[in-house]
């Protein structure tokens, strides 16, 4: 059928060759958009965090600053705000070196805890827990939120450290967080971890985050 | 199936080696669909097995067991078609392919049991090397990796060199360039990083690039040679078509990594690329639809005009060969395709709605067809001319086809409600999470997706009756 056939279509050789040359250009057109990407997911420094520059992954040092996010206009999507404005995690500004080794202590804990078979990371992982990309900007964590007053503790930082300790002691719905026995340096690192994934650009995931909390402080239609 | 083969000695030390690898695939099936059912129940009542078999647990085990059995499942079709294709009965290095199938298999019960009697470590290196690695369907730990890479290396070479020793026919050519390719793809997950952007770049490459672009096209490989074997498919068409397959699977699965490439701080470009690319997706999903009905509906038509009756001489394998082509189009292609532009994935992303995607594209495109296999290999090894469906296989095929659509259905009934409420209305925080999981139509639709697990279950021990008997009773009834 292959060689006397006068149509192309029917010729094994020419679906080969075909086949061949997609992947071969898909496969390089990946690699080429690999060099880019990875040369723009890097993590930026200290200085460039200082400067205001942004990057898309900021140094570890962003635990330092006060993270937002915000509705960008131009972009028609929310993005982190970082800085200028000063924020250390647990009131005590870091060293890059020392930002640096809680973040990695905070990111092995991540894994070796396996949160993502409960939790999404960036959306990724499963669907049993909350979402955590934004997880440090969550109202639930905020001065005057529930989980504050259910620990008993004057910061952000401090009522996550708490919780993440002993997550049995404090329920916020029947379906509860194990007690992993996480460490209090654990839970430090962990805490770092949040607050730098919170200042990730993830072009705008998830849109709206706790758009409505002000319903629930107000007597909106889901109030609590 | 476990029972021993009676004319063992007939059957070449390749196609004996397939059913060592199908017998473990069929057991980690099971321990899969368990997990799911622990896992499931769990989303009702949250206080099952709480601190003592977590949900993280049986969600990993459940997602661990699924990768594995499923690789059982294709290392041994490999080894089943090996003999057939190359034309030589015993592969160059079988002792050592034989001691790699142990190895692997103590390995595997080595994590599974660190996974469920361990769990979880401290955060420390050591942790990520001996006990779990935290990262979505790679879990195994790092002195696993690389055993599993050394134990696949082994079984790579026998394939390669068994290839290169005999006959080299179009299928076996892109089954041996298309595990390289799969092999090589498992190093992009073995690395630690504290970026966790960097780490789901990566990661994707694995998950992605496996089940998206290498996967199908060793389904497609499989089919092509399963159609030469169950209805004598004419081997000049399905090689044509299988290379068309390969251009459009590669064509489109594998620019089409960048839709998981939206929101992991990725930049924006892979906005259009991801939906472009995965958008066509689909499309080699129809056109092997259309080809397994094709030649099935010419090589009728071919027994026909010669009265010869039916055109099919494997009944299970057939069935599910075209379950597959209908499952894959489905399941990875119409249900992929449902969240795959970012304008809907920006909401959807990491919902329920993945999840429905996930059970029907996995069952689809892959569970069916490995299932089809190994039913192929007991008609090989059993040495049967023709293989009839008996009523447990019917059953097992109805039973699990309807149980996995219910529990897809089921599934995206909750994302929907998910998407809507949890992200649309409230905006994805923690309150917004749980009110959306505690609302009535979302429990429902959790309710009926653990009442189709069980359907599915009882389908998976109609399917088990059925693996092992249906040899025996055929050869009994051909004697």
């Amino acid at each position: 059928m292959a060689e006397k056939k006068a149509s192309v279509w029917t010729s094994i050789s020419f679906w080969r060759r075909s086949a061949a040359w997609v992947t071969g250009f898909a496969t390089i057109l990946l690699i080429w958009l690999t060099f880019d990407t990875i040369s723009q997911i890097r993590m930026g420094t200290d200085e460039e965090l200082a400067k205001g520059i942004k990057r898309r992954i900021p140094a570890p040092t962003v635990i330092n600053y006060k993270i937002g996010y915000k509705y960008d206009e131009k972009r028609g999507l929310e993005v982190p705000v970082i800085g200028p404005e000063k924020n250390p995690l647990f009131g005590k500004e870091l060293s890059p070196k020392e930002a640096k080794n809680l973040l990695h202590l905070g990111k092995l804990t991540e894994q070796a805890k396996n949160c993502m078979d409960c939790h999404t990371l960036l959306g990724n992982g499963a669907y049993y827990a909350p979402d955590l990309t934004k997880a440090w900007l969550d109202p639930m964590w905020a001065k005057g939120g529930p989980m504050q007053a259910m620990t008993g503790k004057n910061s952000k930082e401090e009522a996550m450290v708490e919780f993440l300790m002993h997550p049995d002691k404090y329920p916020t719905h029947a379906r509860m967080m194990p007690n992993l026995g996480i460490t209090e340096k654990e839970a430090k690192g962990l805490v770092a971890f949040l607050k730098h994934m919170s200042s990730i650009d993830t072009n705008g995931f998830p849109r709206g985050f706790s758009k409505t909390i002000k319903d629930y402080e107000t007597g909106g239609t889901y109030a609590k | 199936m476990l029972s021993s083969i009676k004319n063992s000695a007939a059957v070449s030390p390749s196609k004996q080696l397939a059913m060592m690898y199908f017998r473990v695939a069929i057991v980690l099936f099971g321990a899969q669909l368990l997990m799911g059912l622990i896992a499931g129940l769990q989303f009702l009542y949250p206080s099952f097995l709480y601190e003592i078999f977590d949900f993280s647990v049986a969600r990993m085990v459940h997602i661990n067991a699924l990768v594995v059995w499923m690789l059982y499942a294709m290392i041994g079709s490999t080894y089943l078609m090996l003999p057939d294709e190359t034309g030589i009965d015993k592969p160059v290095a079988i002792g050592l392919g034989k001691l790699a199938f142990w190895v692997l298999t103590a390995a595997v019960a080595v994590v599974v049991l660190v996974f469920i009697f361990i769990q979880v470590g401290p955060g420390k290196e050591s942790s990520i090397w001996f006990i779990n690695e935290g990262r979505e369907y790679l879990e195994a730990p790092r002195w696993a990796d690389i055993g599993i890479v050394v134990v696949v290396l082994i079984f790579y070479a026998n394939v390669f060199f068994t290839y290169m020793k005999g006959k080299k026919t179009g299928i076996m050519t892109v089954m041996v360039a298309n595990l390289m390719a799969l092999a090589g793809l498992y190093l992009a997950g073995m690395f630690f990083t504290d970026n966790i952007s960097i780490d789901q770049y990566w990661w994707w490459w694995v998950i992605h690039l496996w089940v998206e672009a290498t996967w199908e096209v060793f389904v497609g490989t499989l089919a092509a040679y399963a159609l030469i074997k169950v209805i004598d498919a004419k081997r000049e068409i399905v090689e044509m078509w299988l290379w068309i397959e390969v251009l459009m699977l590669f064509g489109s699965g594998i620019l089409g990594l960048g839709h998981h490439y939206f929101w992991i701080g990725t930049p924006e470009y892979w906005w259009e690329i991801g939906a472009l690319f995965s958008a066509l997706e689909p499309v080699p999903l129809v056109a092997m639809f259309v080809h397994v009905l094709y030649d099935w509906g010419k090589e009728q038509g071919h027994a026909d005009a010669h009265g010869k009756g039916s055109a099919i001489k494997n009944g299970p394998t057939m069935a599910w060969i075209t379950i597959n082509a209908f499952g894959n189009f489905l399941g990875a292609g119409i249900w992929g395709f449902f969240h795959t532009l970012p304008q809907v994935n920006i909401y959807t992303h990491g919902s329920q709605f993945t999840a429905a995607h996930g059970h029907l594209a996995f069952f689809g495109a892959y569970a069916t067809i490995l299932i089809g296999m190994m039913y192929l290999g007991i008609q090989q090894v059993y040495g049967i001319e023709r293989m009839k469906t008996t009523f447990k296989g019917k059953m097992a095929i109805f039973l699990i086809t309807f149980g996995v659509l219910g529990m897809t259905v089921a599934l995206t009934i909750a994302g929907y409600e998910q998407v809507l409420v949890e992200r649309a209305e409230l905006g994805a925080g923690w309150q917004a999470f749980f009110t959306a999981q505690n609302l009535p139509w979302y429990i429902q639709a959790q309710t009926w997706r653990e009442i189709m697990g069980v359907v599915t279950f009882v389908g998976f021990i109609y399917l088990v009756l059925d693996l092992l008997t249906i040899g025996k009773v055929a050869q009994e009834s051909k004697e």
